[in-house]
């Protein structure tokens, strides 16, 4: 089956559709959020935040040391004493208001989200920014019912919980923290990613407006180092974590000795599994979305394909013909399918992993596009005649690379997608029911989508079997790591 | 030792003497190896497989298998305890508390998963589900106290659930545990489901830990230094840990389907449900 490529390319081109900036606010310099106030940091120090679309600098962020961590830490526990005893109610209530300002907000939340990170405005109004006010607006209500998530048991808050968030959804994961934390009666020391600092401190001035008790939620901005003042505080008594697998094996051990609760939420190299008898146009988007969907940069993405034999070269065809109708550019674009690499440095390591690629002999695909001259981009890119071997089909890449393998079996293609230390995720292709549920059942990755795929909610479980870490976050079983029984 | 259904000796030949509180010789028990451990690690993921996808209601039954089995021996065991340094009163006490906690999670096995699973009402076109699945292969050092109780305390919430383990008997009261084997080997429990090694905490506990293809360490005991550790080198791979402190096993807290909920991984399933 031969299709014409240039169908796609149609006569007529895409006008330009930017998103406006001039209604969001972004002040020259942050400060860190410390007992309910905007402070400087003990050092003075200060680290840019750069737009990765343009290279150019947005504003001076704060860098917390481990004076200003051991100041949060302080806050939190004097905090803790109160907020552990206001009744679940009443703590309902502000998550409910934070929920609420983040909807009023959502606009500029979307665009600041794009700005900083450089991912599609499409998916940070569509997806990012609705997604984490619904997590305030679901964990808000549970503040009061704990009772009936863990029947027989008496439900206790942890105490101070140290949150690490990484920089692919900044502002969605800093909910996915904080909204269960102060549900079950915590308080919260989070830090961003050093790349996308600005939403979580936009949602500072938010919490700040809700009137919520100061020090209940602390925000410090910083690196690596930062994050191990967090992680190896003798005060903190929980370390929440979404990043990568080997920082979170580095966690795992620093707290070793003592007595922190851990959860966390690491890498992942999912596989995404085409029948011969699934709807192929649907699977061939199913796809995209699986690795494309925000330039790569998710945890849980469909970065390793298997097509069953029979039908391998004509989702390959498809898939290649799709790619070439993908747009590559400006993030405040309403067109923009890909938006930019979120900094130099992952650039760079996804440039490495492509080389790797090629060298170990796959074969690459890129759909012509034209790339902006300034800024972080990669252009969507498939490896074929890859195997279970190559480095790129082993390790997260983190960007938008697809390797794509092809299977007979079921046996075949379940032994080949379990074969990883990864478990996050999984999706399966097919019209059949009973062996979307063979499937389903015999992956070994907390998310299965059947016949979809990077689907999230604020009542749905996530997180990772293996070395894609422990615990789940959202549901109701992301209350688990936030509480203690008597 | 009890390793796929069979009572081997250790790979290592080698054996240490167990005595009574008054130093009088009980009996020569095999000082099992990291060889052997490894071994049982393999024994135990390929049993594992078909141990979990036995149906809930087959597992409940063997469960209380064991627990018919236990009683029909329960002079043996009784004798054994009291050997072991138990008065009679508490080594009565122990059997009969360890039969009883058979039976109760033999009833958990076709529960439990309606207990902890949920229908997530997402707000898209689709049905969304989670749902327990064994974690898989768990290496566990039993309690050093209580050599029946304890044992049966940890192995019993594990194998409800699915998952196969591989477990270090107490080393001062072993032989308890090997009887115990004898009882699973009578029970339709299926070879490689509970293997039960003999031998030194400190010389085994680093390999359980750090095995790549164990999924979670489960300690029993008060050694801070070594549950850190077990900490540390767990973090190889992130199998998860489970540590219990207690002393006593015949407490009422040491039932519970949370104990079950611990060697069990959540699992979420999407699909569209617009046509």
């Amino acid at each position: 089956m031969s299709i014409d490529k240039n169908i796609f390319k149609a006569t007529w081109a895409y006008a330009d559709a930017p998103e406006s900036t001039d209604h969001i606010k972004i002040k020259k310099q942050y400060e860190l959020f410390i007992d309910g106030k905007f402070v400087a940091p003990s050092k003075k120090k200060y680290f840019d935040t750069i737009n990765p679309s343009t290279q150019k600098k947005i504003a001076s962020i704060a860098e917390a040391s481990s004076e200003d961590v051991d100041k949060a830490v302080a806050a939190a526990n004097k905090a803790f004493k109160s907020w552990s005893k206001l009744s679940g109610k009443e703590r309902g209530k502000y998550i409910f208001r934070i929920a609420r300002l983040i909807q009023e907000r959502a606009r500029e939340f979307a665009v600041i989200e794009s700005l900083d990170g450089g991912k599609p405005i499409r998916e940070s109004r569509d997806i990012d920014i609705p997604l984490a006010a619904n997590h305030f607006f679901y964990y808000a209500g549970w503040a009061d019912k704990l009772e009936y998530a863990f029947p027989n048991r008496n439900v206790q808050p942890v105490g101070v919980a140290g949150q690490i968030i990484p920089w692919n959804f900044p502002l969605l994961m800093a909910a996915w923290k904080i909204a269960p934390a102060l549900a079950t009666g915590n308080t919260v020391v989070l830090k961003p990613a050093e790349t996308t600092s600005l939403t979580a401190l936009k949602l500072a001035e938010i919490i700040e407006e809700s009137g919520l008790p100061k020090g209940v939620v602390n925000i410090v901005t910083g690196a690596g180092e930062t994050g191990a003042a967090i992680v190896n505080h003798p005060d903190v008594d929980k370390i929440a974590f979404t990043g990568s697998t080997g920082v979170g094996k580095y966690i795992k051990k620093a707290t070793a000795g003592t007595s922190k609760k851990l959860t966390l939420e690491l890498g992942g190299k999912g596989a995404n599994i085409i029948f011969e008898d699934a709807a192929i146009d649907q699977a061939v988007e199913g796809i995209v979305n699986a690795i494309f969907f925000n330039q790569g940069h998710v945890c849980c993405a469909g970065s390793r394909l298997f097509v069953q034999e029979s039908v391998a070269d004509v989702v390959v065809e498809k898939l290649k013909s799709r790619m070439e109708t993908l747009i590559i550019g400006d993030p405040l674009d309403k067109n923009t399918d890909i938006g930019a690499i979120n900094s130099a440095k992952q650039l760079k390591t996804i440039n490495e992993y492509i080389k790797i690629g090629l060298n170990e002999g796959g074969e690459i695909y890129q759909p012509k596009c034209n790339l902006p001259k300034e800024g972080n981009w990669c252009a969507p890119t498939l490896f074929l005649n890859v195997s279970q071997s190559h480095r790129i089909v082993q390790e997260e890449i983190f960007g938008p690379v697809l390797t794509v393998q092809t299977f007979r079996t079921i046996d075949e293609v379940v032994e080949k997608a379990n074969n990883t230390p990864f478990g996050l995720s999984a999706g399966v292709w097919t019209q059949k029911g009973s062996k979307i549920f063979n499937l389903t059942q015999r992956l070994k990755a907390g998310v299965v989508w059947g016949n979809t795929f990077n689907k999230f909610d604020p009542t749905s479980p996530f997180g990772g079997y293996k070395e894609s870490g422990f615990g789940r976050e959202g549901g109701m079983h992301g209350l688990r790591g936030y509480v203690k029984f008597d | 030792m009890y390793i796929g259904g069979k009572f081997p000796r250790t790979e290592s030949g080698r054996y240490y003497a167990v005595n009574d509180k008054k130093g009088n010789f009980i009996a020569n028990m095999c000082l099992g190896s990291r060889k052997d451990f490894r071994n049982a690690v393999v024994i135990a993921r390929k049993a594992q497989k078909s141990w979990a996808g036995t149906t809930a209601m087959n597992k409940g039954q063997i469960l209380y298998r064991i627990a018919e089995m236990l009683e029909g021996r329960r002079a043996q065991f009784v004798a054994e305890l009291i050997t072991q340094g138990e008065s009679e009163k508490d080594a009565n006490l122990e059997v009969d508390t360890a039969i009883d906690r058979l039976v109760y999670y033999a009833g958990w096995s076709d529960k439990y998963q309606q207990f902890f699973s949920s229908v997530n009402p997402v707000s898209s076109a689709h049905f969304n589900f989670s749902c327990l699945e064994p974690v898989g292969i768990i290496a566990m050092i039993a309690s050093e106290n209580q050599g029946l109780l304890g044992l049966v305390s940890i192995i019993a919430p594990a194998i409800v659930g699915g998952n196969t383990v591989i477990v270090l008997a107490s080393e001062s009261k072993p032989m308890t545990a090997i009887s115990f084997a004898e009882a699973l080997n009578s029970s339709d429990v299926p070879g490689g489901v509970v293997n039960i090694i003999t031998g030194n905490r400190s010389e085994l506990f680093s390999h359980m830990a750090s095995h790549m293809d164990v999924n979670t360490i489960l300690y029993c005991g008060q050694d801070d230094k070594m549950m850190t550790e077990i900490n540390e080198l767990a973090s190889n791979n992130l199998k998860r840990t489970i540590f219990h402190k207690k002393h006593d096993w015949l407490a009422a807290d040491c039932e519970s389907p949370y104990m079950i909920e611990k060697t069990q991984e959540v699992k979420t399933t999407w699909h569209p449900t617009k046509v």
